[in-house]
């Protein structure tokens, strides 16, 4: 037992204290937090300045009907012509001129906006949908159709789900959240398997390779030597993983209170999210405020319900069970043969139901509860990926019981088999291997 | 006494049988001679005795009882493919393999600080292997074999690699190692360096035993009843005079004297050939070859083929 913890801490150590582990972890984060504090960021940036825009409407329809926004002020000018504004304008403070010709209602060209930067997206998309919005108020109007039946029409569809547990509970939850987090919980997964599994690979083929691997095992056995390698490299994978949630939550939060004060103390999804809702607010601005407080509740409701102890405990579990399967598996490959190059042909076994799992995953986000999302769930070849995507949806306990006891069961069966395959192949060089001998290493007597 | 006796060792490999009813007795606190052609087993030999794998019949005993696992500690193994993690620093690593050996940190750090000052090699210590010569790194690999001091020492082609100076040096702390009590299994194809080590050898050949027991007791059994003299005097004078009853085999001059070899037939014996020369020259030496190892060794393989 001690000599499997002395290679599982020079596994660890050796590997954590590199520069490309380092740069990894920094990175991961920085790019994470990038991904949810850019979209906030790039939405803040447009209108922090008060924009004055003057209104020129000869057409009249439009006189103190468009909304004013959160940055955008319309000033209704009645007496002064293009001309005398344009003179004025380098000394006045608006931003930009609107002048709205007679035609309007028959000519949708007919409305000038000149400016001197160019006029920025969302205030040219605010003003037009606003005017869309009036003038087509103003020809149901015009059809005999009253204030109070157009008010009584506009409607909105916000759908809030609900889950039913099986004790009777409502529960608030977002479909959209589900799928973000089960797409990120499967996705990783996946690279994890492959970047730690190839680490593996590539630490078995360095041992054979440099011969120290006859050194080590005339002191220790070789399944210690694997065991030891892979749980090490495990260890590795888990440390990255819980460095990046920290790091990731210490900069969101972080660059959260030094640039965006206003958005306090939720966390880095919540941002997203309403940046999201923010924008369809300006689409429907006039009387949303009811509404608007009654959707940011259900997005608080819904995140609360995914139960995040759940998703990070199931994660590790799966992560860890997939990568000891999968492990051993580049482990074995690793040993069997004398170089990277070589290891191709056997790699390809392993690479299908990764790659099978990620396309499986990607069908199941949108059906969960589909047969081949159930099934691919319960194999552990792929369960690991695709299970992830299920779990924020809400899985029976059965069916995950089922799921984390195959995948227990195989990756002991593997691992058993790897580690004869290792213990022969450790020692064989200049052999080209192939699956014919894999098999007659498996069943060797030693 | 003897430290390992191996007893009827078979090993078959899925196409061959690598080894088929080998035998061997090392005698405590010897230098034993594993030799044999390329291929003839004792790679597989040595890993069975290290327990890196596991023979198909046989049994080995280590101080006359049967060989346990915990056993490896007392074996100090340099195969013959030796290497080193590149990229880890030299220290590090040697108190790694050492404590992978059951050696305890503090001893460890010890017994390293001795040997490491011993052969000059403190400024390796926080090195990349990477950065070391070939023989640099065969040094590092010495001295992580022996730090455990173990009972039984297997070094397999220990010199290949080694200038004469460093050779010199590690063929002397073999030397010492046995001084010290250590029972040594030196496997290599240098016979030289056999000759002048080893106390015993064995001889394996296509899986066999071939030759067992003491070198000097081989090395005889081996003569060929072969002398060689040298002597002031025509050489034609000699000839007439042995002609009848004994061989020459090779005439040739041997430190400015003329000399030959001469080959005893049957019937013959060493009193008489002396008693049959000395009338007819000046006789300065008189000796009985004793074939090298190296001879040994070609004679007793090629026998083997027929």
């Amino acid at each position: 037992m001690n000599k499997i913890n002395l290679i599982i801490s020079r596994e660890y150590l050796t590997r954590v204290k590199k520069k490309s582990f380092i740069i990894l972890t920094i990175l991961g984060p920085v790019l994470f937090a990038a991904l949810f504090i850019g979209p906030a960021w790039i939405a803040s940036i447009e209108d922090t300045e008060m924009k004055n825009i003057a209104v020129l409407d000869s057409s009249g329809i439009f006189i103190n009907k468009l909304p004013d926004a959160d940055y955008i002020k319309f000033e209704y000018i009645a007496d002064k012509s293009l001309n005398d504004v344009k003179k004025e304008f380098p000394e006045s403070d608006y931003y930009a001129v609107l002048q709205i010709l007679p035609s309007i209602p028959y000519e949708p060209s007919a409305v000038h906006l000149y400016s001197k930067k160019k006029a920025s997206f969302s205030v040219k998309s605010h003003i037009a949908s606003s005017m869309e919005k009036e003038l087509k108020n103003k020809k149901l109007r015009s059809h005999g159709i009253d204030e109070a039946v157009l008010e009584s029409i506009k409607s909105d569809v916000s759908i809030r789900t609900i889950q039913w547990t099986d004790d009777g509970e409502a529960k608030e939850s977002s479909t959209e959240i589900a799928m973000a987090v089960g797409y990120a919980g499967g996705f990783m997964i996946y690279i994890f398997i492959f970047m730690f599994g190839a680490q593996v690979m590539r630490g078995v083929i360095e041992e054979k390779s440099s011969r120290i691997v006859e050194i080590i095992v005339s002191s220790a056995k070789p399944f210690q030597l694997m065991m030891g390698k892979i749980v090490g490299i495990a260890l590795v994978g888990l440390t990255q993983f819980l460095l990046w949630i920290i790091l990731t939550f210490l900069i969101v939060s972080g660059v959260k209170t030094a640039f965006f004060p206003e958005l306090g103390t939720k966390n880095a999804q919540e941002v997203v999210v309403q940046d999201m809702f923010e924008d369809q607010d300006i689409k429907q601005v006039e009387n949303m405020q009811p509404q608007n407080m009654d959707q940011f509740s259900g997005i608080f409701n819904s995140i609360k319900s995914i139960d995040f102890g759940v998703i990070i405990g199931s994660f590790i579990f799966f992560f860890l069970g997939g990568y000891l399967l999968y492990g051993s598996l580049f482990a074995a490959v690793g040993s069997a043969v004398d170089n990277e190059a070589d290891t191709q042909q056997f790699m390809f076994p392993i690479t299908i139901p990764l790659i099978l799992g990620i396309f499986v995953m990607i069908n199941a986000i949108n059906t969960p509860d589909s047969p081949i999302a159930f099934w691919f769930s319960i194999i552990p070849f792929t369960s690991p990926i695709v299970m992830m995507v299920r779990i924020p949806f809400g899985v029976p306990y059965w069916e995950l019981a089922l799921s984390m006891g195959l995948l227990i069961l195989t990756f002991l069966a593997t691992t058993w088999m790897a580690g004869r395959i290792y213990r022969t192949g450790i020692l064989m060089y200049g052999k080209k291997v192939n699956y014919k001998e894999l098999w007659k290493w498996i069943r060797y007597k030693f | 006494m003897e430290l390992l006796k191996i007893q009827k060792i078979e090993k078959r490999f899925i196409n061959h049988l690598a080894l088929d009813d080998v035998n061997m007795t090392v005698p405590e606190n010897s230098i034993y001679g594993l030799l044999g052609p390329n291929g003839a087993g004792k790679t597989t030999l040595i890993r069975i005795i290290t327990r890196i794998t596991a023979p198909d019949k046989g049994r080995i005993f280590l101080h006359g009882r049967e060989m346990k696992p915990e056993d490896i500690h007392n074996i100090g193994y340099l195969p013959e493919e030796r290497g080193l993690y590149k990229k880890m620093k030299v220290g590090e690593q040697a108190l790694y393999l050492a404590r992978l050996k059951g050696l305890s940190k503090r001893d460890a750090l010890k017994k390293l600080k001795y040997w490491f000052d011993k052969f000059e090699m403190q400024a390796w210590w926080d090195k990349k292997v990477e950065e070391l010569s070939k023989g640099m790194q065969q040094k590092v690999q010495f001295i992580i074999t022996i730090l455990h001091e173990p009972k039984l020492l297997i070094f397999d082609e220990p010199f290949s690699g080694f200038d004469p100076i460093n050779a010199n040096l590690l063929k002397q702390e073999i030397l010492k190692l046995k001084k010290k009590g250590s029972t040594i299994i030196f496997s290599t194809h240098n016979m030289g360096s056999v000759e002048e080590l080893c106390d015993h050898i064995t001889l394996i050949n296509n899986a066999k035993n071939l030759l067992e027991g003491p070198i000097d007791k081989i090395r005889h059994e081996y003569k060929s009843n072969i002398y060689e003299i040298t002597f002031n005097g025509e050489y034609q004078k000699l000839e007439s005079a042995i002609k009848e009853h004994y061989q020459i085999i090779e005439q040739k001059k041997i430190n400015g004297y003329n000399g030959v070899r001469i080959k005893l037939l049957h019937q013959t014996n060493e009193n008489e050939l002396l008693s049959l020369i000395i009338p007819a020259v000046e006789i300065i030496s008189f000796n009985e070859i004793i074939p090298s190892m190296n001879d040994v060794f070609i004679k007793a393989v090629n026998e083997n083929k027929k």
